[in-house]
């Protein structure tokens, strides 16, 4: 037993080997992940591990991703650990039934399991075909077994679909437009269309809705207006009808217990000093009297995902088994909170993932799959198609808390820093339902709200949330974080790309290039003489020479470069990034460059495409975004009031993957957007001669620093 | 106003039924009344481009452009873009050869941009396909890819003369 290896968490809460692998009569082998697509091709990286292990071609192997019915728990896509968890299940699942097929076939031809070996899936021995293939073999096995963990998996070096660019399997339908792509196109017969009146806030109790009138301006004489406490849905035939009824009533409803945010909420300095838990993670506070302390803090404010298409759910009950399809990031949770909040036995709700518009993290989708299930459980028999308005994705979806940043540094005579202390003030990342402080949000409009939760925040273990990447890799004596994780904030907050790493990464690295300033040294050289990894220095050294910083002028006369680097959570991909920017009354992007460490990946173009894009984001961030906060909740309902970066204000952009394919597989897909916010800042304060602590770093702070 | 309950889609003249009035929207129109999914909502405001579809080969946001305002004219969708073998459109197969594309809602709206683009203008530089495309939101950052697979259809086309 000692190379038994040790299994992942996936495999340990899924012991059952027909869960993950299951042979089909059509010579294709159906492989399944709990982990579900959300645009950055994991179905397809998943197939090719699979497809690797089981010696097949990628056209014999299905995924079914996201399946309560059929498939794994694998609680949610999220963090960038599908590759290092989902697909390490599924390497270690695959190559114990390829062993297991193999010693039946053995076992059938009277040789050896060494003496086969399987090529497109068929049993070959000593160069000529057995007639026996897994597909043969298959039945005689019985699959309901626990995996063991001791059938070896491929060498790296035997891969031969890992590590190329294997194309999107989802993108052909998506450039057609083809039927049924996303949830949002299904139009199952006789499926109705419904809309909701939103509650504005917790708490808050419809005092008046005049039904006829909103009958009458839906145009729809035959609207239903299903109606369960502070919870109201539109349903009818037509979709223009429904939205037409949710308009009407959300001018025209009476609400009691209204919140009256005014504005000062909306920014990150407003968090410190409210009710907080104080956690002190790290060495004890140093005794620093005598050395040079630095001091400075750093802010973002409240982000929406702004996912491009607006939450929607389908549900269908027909009085026994309620059927949910949704573009959540786990069905296997979202099975268990709709359950709960609808009063039905677990086992009677199924639930199937569905792709939709990119959500980066928590958004309303959950929320908005609950919304039809309260409508279907009312409607029986009937398949209820509900979607939310894009006013109402961008007022109630969670989104990104605000955070402040200070950052206390010691230095020693030589000004490296001796000691330092990253001071958070957050609420919670992550609220996902059903996970510490999380609710779907309709439940607070029903019968019986949830009571007061103890707010929680992810663990140090898992990388943290308002504390991801607050602890500096550079050599220094001791470190420590204070976080205060804030109770009582004016608005929902929950998981976008990254949690707390942009921020954290943001007020680090811009202190780093503070640090180097004082120390009268170049920033890049400043952080190599403070880095003992190897695999940190090369990315840093590798988009240095990327970005030509070697020749990097003095600045001040509004060009400026910046670079920044970090490790995601401290345990996942290693990112450098650097920014050429202009600045004259607001920042423009000259051209981007990265390079990143992985370790093994398992589709090259695939990563590039998740840093190239989590670069754009990021510095979409960090000039452009913040959630306006007025009255009972989020005021910047659309796009004009929540700007995003657009095509004509995109930079050149060069990304490379380095590392070896001999280190384990990294997860990847989050890790240039902390850096990315920091080279901005970097990068501006470099080309302004003045440094700007909040983002974004938009025109008004821009103009702020200039007449400072 | 009568004479609007007829449209023509991707070349096929389309007999609506009683309940699609001239102001109906043309979105609703394609997803709901013609099955045509492959238009997206994304605001209803027109912000966004998600639902953007050529009208007479002009790039239109069909999300509040009602029925009257369409009658008699041409209307291409992503569904008529490939050609009627199948054969996918220069720009769709640059965008599969550039992987030009994350979760891709926005793609529909973006092929259709560009597609106006390279109509009037078979040779455009970076910037001006950046600023044909500026009406088209992307989340994911597929921008870097899209810019490079709409200058690559541009080559083909030009190739194909």
């Amino acid at each position: 037993m000692n190379d038994t290896v040790k299994l992942p968490a996936s495999l340990t809460g899924n012991p059952r080997l027909d869960r993950w692998v299951k042979f089909e009569d059509d010579r294709t082998v159906r492989v399944a992940s709990g982990k579900v697509e959300i645009g950055q091709g994991i179905v397809t990286a998943l197939a090719q591990i699979a497809a690797d292990e089981l010696d097949l071609p990628l056209n014999r192997v299905t995924l079914l991703s996201g399946s309560t019915e059929h498939g794994p728990d694998e609680q949610y896509t999220s963090s960038s650990l599908s590759i290092m968890v989902s697909g390490a299940s599924i390497r270690l699942v695959c190559a114990e039934v390829r062993a297991l097929l193999t010693e039946q076939a053995a076992l059938r031809l009277n040789c050896s399991p060494e003496d086969l070996i399987v090529s497109d899936g068929a049993f070959v021995r000593d160069g000529a075909p057995t007639g026996l293939d897994y597909w043969d073999v298959a039945p005689a096995l019985d699959l309901s077994r626990a995996p063991t963990g001791r059938a070896k998996p491929k060498a790296a070096s035997a891969y031969r679909l890992v590590g190329q660019d294997v194309p999107r399997a989802d993108l052909p339908g998506k450039v057609c437009g083809a039927p049924d792509t996303y949830l949002h196109d299904m139009r199952p017969a006789g499926a109705v269309h419904a809309r909701t009146l939103r509650q504005p806030n917790p708490g808050a109790v419809l005092t008046d809705l005049d039904e006829a009138s909103v009958r009458r301006a839906s145009g729809d004489p035959a609207l239903r207006i299903v109606r369960r406490a502070n919870f109201v849905a539109f349903v009818s035939q037509s979709e223009r009808a429904a939205e037409a009824a949710a308009v009407h009533a959300e001018s025209n409803a009476t609400w009691s217990g209204l919140r009256d945010l005014r504005g000062p909420e909306q920014e990150g300095g407003w968090l410190v000093g409210r009710p907080a838990e104080l956690r002190e993670i790290g060495a004890p506070t140093a005794n620093t009297s005598g050395a040079t302390m630095i001091e400075a803090t750093y802010t973002r404010p409240y982000i929406a995902h702004a996912s491009m298409g607006p939450s929607a759910g389908v549900a269908l009950y027909d009085g026994e088994t309620m059927t949910i399809w949704s573009h959540g990031q786990g069905m296997h949770p979202l099975r268990k909170n709709i359950a709960e909040v609808l009063g039905l036995d677990p086992a009677k709700v199924v639930c199937h993932h569905r792709h939709g518009p990119g959500c980066y993290g928590h958004n309303g989708a959950d929320d908005a799959a609950l919304d039809a299930g309260i409508v279907a459980l009312a409607l029986p028999g009937e398949t209820v198609r509900l979607q939310w308005r894009r006013e109402e994705e961008f007022a109630y979806e969670p989104v990104s808390p605000a955070m402040s940043v200070t950052v206390k540094v010691a230095l020693d005579a030589a000004g490296n820093p001796t000691d330092w202390t990253q001071e958070i003030w957050s609420a919670s990342h992550v609220q996902r339902p059903g996970s510490g402080s999380g609710y779907l949000l309709a439940s607070e409009a029903l019968e019986n709200p949830p009571g007061p939760v103890k707010v929680t925040d992810p663990p140090e273990e898992r990388g943290g949330g308002g504390t991801r990447n607050a602890v500096p890799l550079y050599r220094m004596a001791a470190h420590r974080i204070r976080h205060h994780l804030v109770t009582q904030g004016p608005v929902r907050t929950s998981a976008l790309r990254g949690l707390g790493a942009p921020t954290n990464v943001f007020a680090m690295e811009c202190m780093m290039d503070e640090l180097a300033a004082r120390a009268g040294k170049d920033p890049l050289a400043y952080r190599l003489a403070l880095l003992d990894d190897a695999r940190a220095r090369a990315v840093l050294e590798r988009t240095a020479a990327m970005s030509g910083w070697a020749k990097r002028g003095k600045g001040g006369e509004g060009k400026g470069l910046g670079i920044a680097f970090a490790r995601y959570k401290n345990m996942a991909a290693y990112s450098a990034v650097a920014v050429a920017v202009t600045v004259d009354e607001e920042v423009r992007l000259d051209h981007v460059w990265s390079a990143s460490d992985a370790g093994l990946v398992i589709n090259p173009d695939g990563a590039r495409n998740q840093l190239e894009g989590g670069i754009v984001q990021a510095a979409s961030f960090a000039l452009k975004e913040q959630v306006r906060l007025e009255g009972s909740g989020i005021a910047s309902r659309d796009w004009d009031a929540y700007p995003i970066l657009r095509f004509s204000e995109i930079p050149p952009v060069d990304v490379e993957v380095i590392g070896s394919a001999d280190d384990p597989a990294l997860g990847m897909g989050e890790c240039t957007v902390g850096p990315t916010c920091a080279a901005i800042g970097n990068a501006v304060a470099h080309a302004l001669g003045r440094r700007i602590y909040d983002m974004p770093l938009n025109r008004e702070r821009i103009m702020a620093a200039l007449l400072a | 106003m009568s004479g609007s309950n007829t449209l023509t889609v991707n070349g096929k003249a389309f007999s609506l039924p009683d309940h699609v009035t001239p102001d109906t929207p043309l979105l609703d129109i394609l997803r709901n009344t013609l099955g045509l999914t492959g238009t997206r909502f994304g605001c209803g405001l027109e912000q966004c481009g998600a639902c953007m579809v050529l009208v007479d080969g002009q790039p239109v946001q069909a999300c509040n452009a009602a029925l009257d305002s369409v009658a008699g004219k041409a209307v291409t969708t992503i569904e008529g873009l490939a050609g009627p073998d199948g054969k996918l459109h220069p720009l769709q197969q640059a965008f599969l050869d550039e992987q030009a594309g994350q979760c891709g809602y926005c793609l529909s709206g973006i092929l259709m941009a560009a597609k106006a683009l390279l109509d009037r203008n078979p040779a455009p530089s970076r910037t001006e396909i950046a600023a044909a495309l500026d009406a088209n939101l992307c989340r994911c950052g597929s921008h870097i890819r899209i810019l490079k697979a709409v200058e690559r259809a541009a080559a083909t086309l030009r190739a194909e003369g």
